[in-house]
């Protein structure tokens, strides 16, 4: 034994003199960490109830519940988060996984209550001490539990695309559908926006699992057209993608698109399993009118239910405003006909070149049939009626699609200017610019539209790739006069457009006539939006029929008119788009299966 | 201080020579004849390292056999995270040891990663490195006070414990979580250090070595405390390999390993990590190993301060981890903690969650085998003592 150590110990005396390290008050002198994992907030003006903390929650300790003052509206499902503070282990993985950023953390040490019940409780909704606490924490830009990084399509370049009218998009390999389907993170929000309410999540999660015919069977479940949807659907479910608040939306179009074209037109009925259909026909006929979206919905789902149908379509080509009003480039008229000639496989009878009101009457088909679907969509161009617009080289932008689909030839001119904003305007533009480019080896073409670039009602994409393609987007002006020299068309003289809708929503414009500039042009097209021509109807039905102030055939919930017999959907009810026609199609052939039931 | 050959107890060749019978090398104990007394230490029991309990005969004060009785603690992780994805596995793994949860978090998210085949990006592992050392510096202080407070010095205890606290208001800073740190991801951390986190940190160092000097004049430079554990639970080198024992326990032997020198990983190759070791064996030389040791990660964590990037991802690019599926395969991860080499065996069989993981915990061996042979023929006031010096930790037993 050393001196040493026997004296060395009795040092433990010099603290007593120190002054303590510890903190004499720490709940109050010493606040958390401005990092500090705390007690869970939730922003509701963020959150959108996607329910991604739930599904990362390894405890089950979070419940999406519906609170009050809290609507489902698009993109937001109106549950909130229920945190249960039995479970939670404070891991804040539902922090970093919220896209929205809503749900945070305060720094907060303790929390006592005397109710058992306080300690299950809805963050945001359920009054809290620390619900006003600034710091605490948050997501951290630098990491991401989830893939907000979209996987590039890959797409013909422009000059590889302006001459000729090849598909632009290549469409995904492989390999990248299954990265991009791994994005997914299956809130199903698409889900409810989606008009058919495609299960989304389900088909991708098939891409996932590499089960393609599963994902095919997925599709038909409530869209029969997933070759056209696939590529040119307004996609109202990549708007409202979780992940589209923190980055890319999921290509959801894209991998629809994917699934179908894994799978070759032969195969489509044994995966379907719609092989022996024949044997099931009801002795029961319903009659279509328009062989579009609306129309082929409705006429698959009733033929998948055993009833007979025809079409009957008064152009040469099935397809409607698919094939008549969207350019090739957007979609070939081969994927078209796959989607189509598969509901023709299972009974379905087009006649085609025949037109409703004039070579046969919609009496007669009442007669003929025990039903009748109308999907006759909108085929009129609108005019802008300003002084000019009279002239033959002013053209509504449906009728120049349909003469190109048609394979008629167009009178191009050297210098055209488009009028609209929309999908539409930009996909005659760039024909256009297409058959300019053909004829004369450059583009002359300028699109403008009241809508200021940040409104324009177009995809962004198509702006941008009509600009690769040299046409010219001129937005904000409104069209004033089309001028007129020695009876042809000189060019169009604009104002500067200020305002498109009032306070209310309401479209009324707002110009500025001292801003005013001319484009020069020999040729005018209108495309400012399409009307319906229902001169099928004849007086008597239409005396029968009821109709909205503005004009619509009025509908109950299962698209079924005032005259029982008759449904009607697609653009002349709701959208106008692809998707809701079909799903306007779908819900019909279902009111028609339970009103045929009833008779 | 005493060598082997002094040493008063023989650990590996126990004395058994007062038994009355030997059968299948066990003694033969009869309660009845009032020689022997059955006595429970824990699972309640201060001097106990968490919820575990020796079944001890003692004869008076002397163990004669000792059991170790686990199950007190099972919430069955490897279990739970076969049924859990990948990221749900990660708040999960820090609970399997309390007073060092980063090994763990280290060596489940470095699994994935190696399943995955992904780098994690430089500044991360720097991050990863700092953590790792930070927590062997919270482990080693909760284990000094537990070694001083098991032989009755209870003020040591407070101060150490109290000297932990704030390495943990550090970790609160840098992770947000005080002992549930949860923050390394798969794929890298989750955040980047605070402002001012660096002075602070260098601070502390300063003020925990000066505590570190009261410690070694009052507990190790102590009289009592030398002839109470010199000479106690003395590990051979020969039972080093025999009983698989690793960490500060093996190198107080002499065995030369440290998974920081022998396999580096994170940035500790990057380091001057040197390899600290003693030839006595006993007690008194693991403490004195583990008091250098934890002045060598105040040294490492002053040079990781100096050389973390001030810039770059702190986590590599990573799939939606909802969705994440790992290839098949199997992988086994190690890491050095306190106690020694701490590792997980994982194998994925390409959907989203581990089809088996299993935990290493260092304490399997030394609280169950070498508890069980080193107990035999101390005093049970000692009991404790030996325990603690073997930094036994009962939760990473039961997985």
């Amino acid at each position: 034994m050393k001196l040493k150590d026997v004296l060395s110990p009795l040092r433990v005396w010099e603290r007593a003199a120190k002054k303590p390290m510890t903190i004499k008050d720490p709940i109050n002198d010493r606040p958390g960490a401005v990092n500090y994992r705390g007690f869970h907030k939730n922003d509701f003006s963020k959150c959108i109830g996607c329910g991604s903390c739930e599904e990362i929650c390894q405890n089950d300790a979070i419940d999406l519940v519906p609170v009050e003052g809290q609507e489902t509206v698009e993109g937001d499902s109106g549950l909130r988060p229920m945190i249960d503070y039995g479970r939670c282990c404070w891991c804040a993985l539902c922090v970093d996984v919220c896209p929205t950023g809503a749900l945070t953390m305060s720094n907060e040490y303790t929390w006592i209550a005397d109710n058992p019940e306080d300690y299950r409780f809805v963050p945001g909704a359920d009054k809290t001490a620390w619900q006003d606490s600034e710091k605490g924490y948050t997501r951290s830009p630098d990491i991401q539990i989830l893939d907000y990084e979209r996987v590039d399509m890959q797409e013909l370049e422009p000059e590889e695309r302006d001459k000729s009218f090849i598909e632009i998009v290549k469409g995904y390999n492989k390999e990248q559908a299954m990265k991009e389907a791994e994005r997914c993170l299956e809130c199903g929000l698409c889900i409810a926006t989606c008009p058919a309410h495609m299960d989304i999540p389900g088909y991708i999660a098939a891409i996932r699992d590499d089960d393609i015919d599963n994902a095919l069977r997925i599709l038909y479940e409530t869209n029969p057209m997933p070759e056209i949807c696939g590529r040119i659907c307004t996609h109202k479910c990549e708007t409202v993608c979780a992940l589209h608040n923190n980055g890319d939306p999921l290509a959801i179009r894209w991998l629809k698109r994917y699934i179908v074209d894994q799978v070759p037109a032969d195969k489509y009925s044994e995966i379907l399993g719609t092989d022996h259909l024949e044997d099931e026909v009801l002795n029961r006929k319903v009659a279509i009118i328009g062989a579009g979206p609306a129309g082929l919905s409705a006429a698959y789902y009733l033929a998948i239910m055993g009833y007979k149908t025809k079409v009957y379509e008064a152009l040469p080509d099935p397809g409607g405003m698919v094939r008549y009003g969207i350019p090739e480039y957007r979609l070939p008229y081969d994927q078209i006909d796959k989607d189509i000639d598969y509901i023709r496989s299972l009974g379905v009878e087009i006649q085609f070149n025949t037109r409703v009101g004039t070579d046969i009457t919609l009496e007669e088909l009442h007669g003929s049939y025990d039903a009748v679907f109308a999907g006759t969509g909108l085929h009129l161009g609108r005019s802008t009626r300003v002084p000019g617009a009279d002239n033959k080289r002013v053209y509504f932008a449906t009728d120049l699609l349909r003469e190109v689909t048609l394979g008629n030839e167009i009178d191009v001119a050297e210098n055209i200017v488009v009028i609209g904003g929309g999908n539409v305007a930009m996909d005659i533009t760039r024909t256009l610019a297409r058959l300019q480019n053909l004829k004369y080896g450059k583009v002359q073409v300028l699109a403008t539209c009241l809508e200021a670039e940040d409104i324009m009602p177009a995809d962004v994409e198509e702006v941008v790739e009509a600009r690769e393609e040299n046409a010219v987007i001129d937005p904000g002006w409104g069209p004033k006069e089309i001028e007129i020299r020695d009876g042809k068309v000189y060019g169009l003289h604009v104002v500067k457009c200020l305002s498109v809708f009032d306070e209310n929503g309401r479209f009324s414009p707002k110009f500025d006539e001292d801003q005013k500039k001319f484009f020069k042009a020999d040729m005018v097209v209108e495309s400012i939006g399409q009307g319906m021509d229902l001169s099928y109807l004849s007086e008597g039905i239409k005396s029968d029929l009821k109709f909205s102030p503005r004009g619509r055939i009025e509908v109950d919930d299962s698209f079924q008119s005032s005259l029982q017999w008759l449904f009607v959907g697609g653009d002349i009810i709701q959208g106008p788009d692809v998707i809701h026609g079909i799903a306007n199609g779908y819900i019909a052939a279902k009111g028609i299966d339970t009103y045929l039931n009833k008779k | 201080m005493s060598n082997l050959s002094e040493s008063k107890y023989r650990g590996y060749e126990a004395d058994r020579s007062k038994y009355p019978r030997m059968e299948n090398g066990k003694p033969v104990i009869d309660l009845e004849s009032h020689m022997y007394t059955k006595l429970w230490q824990g699972p309640q029991h201060p001097g106990v390292t968490g919820n575990m309990a020796v079944e001890l005969i003692v004869n008076g004060d002397e163990i004669v056999d000792a059991k170790t009785h686990m199950g007190y603690l099972h919430r069955a992780f490897e279990k739970l995270m076969e049924r859990r994805r990948y990221i749900q596995c990660f708040p999960l793994v820090c609970r399997i040891c309390v007073p060092e949860p980063d090994t763990n978090e280290y060596c489940v998210s470095a699994a994935m990663e190696d399943l995955a085949g992904i780098q994690v990006p430089e500044r991360a592992l720097w991050l990863r490195t700092l953590n790792l050392e930070m927590s062997r510096i919270g482990s080693y202080l909760m284990w000094l006070g537990g070694q001083a407070g098991s032989l009755g010095m209870g003020a040591i205890g407070q101060w150490t414990i109290g000297m932990r606290d704030f390495w943990l208001d550090l970790f609160e800073e840098m992770t947000g979580g005080r002992v549930y740190h949860m923050y390394m991801i798969p794929g890298g951390v989750r955040k980047t250090l605070p402002e001012g986190f660096r002075d602070r940190a260098r601070e502390l160092i300063v003020t925990t070595r000066k505590l570190l000097y009261d410690v070694e004049n009052t507990f190790l430079s102590n009289a009592i405390i030398k002839s109470r554990l010199q000479g106690l639970g003395v590990i051979s080198p020969e039972m080093v390999d025999e009983y698989g024992i690793v960490g500060p326990n093996a190198r107080a032997s002499g065995m030369e390993h440290d998974i920081r020198i022998n396999n580096p990983y994170v940035k500790y190759g990057e380091l001057d990590v040197k390899m600290l070791t003693s030839t006595v064996g006993d007690a008194y030389a693991r403490a004195e190993l583990r008091y250098r040791d934890l002045h060598q990660s105040l040294d490492l964590v002053t040079e990781i301060l100096n050389r973390i990037p001030q810039d770059g991802p702190i986590q590599a690019d990573m799939p939606n981890l909802l969705n994440w599926k790992i290839p098949a395969g199997q992988t086994y991860v190690k890491a050095e903690s306190t106690r020694g080499e701490h590792g997980f065996y994982m194998v994925s069989d390409g959907s989203d969650k581990p089809r088996r993981v299993f935990a290493r915990g260092a304490s399997y061996t030394h609280a169950i085998s070498v508890l069980e042979e080193l107990a035999v023929n101390i005093s049970i006031s000692d009991l404790a003592g030996l325990m603690v010096s073997l930094h036994t930790c009962p939760p990473e037993i039961e997985r």
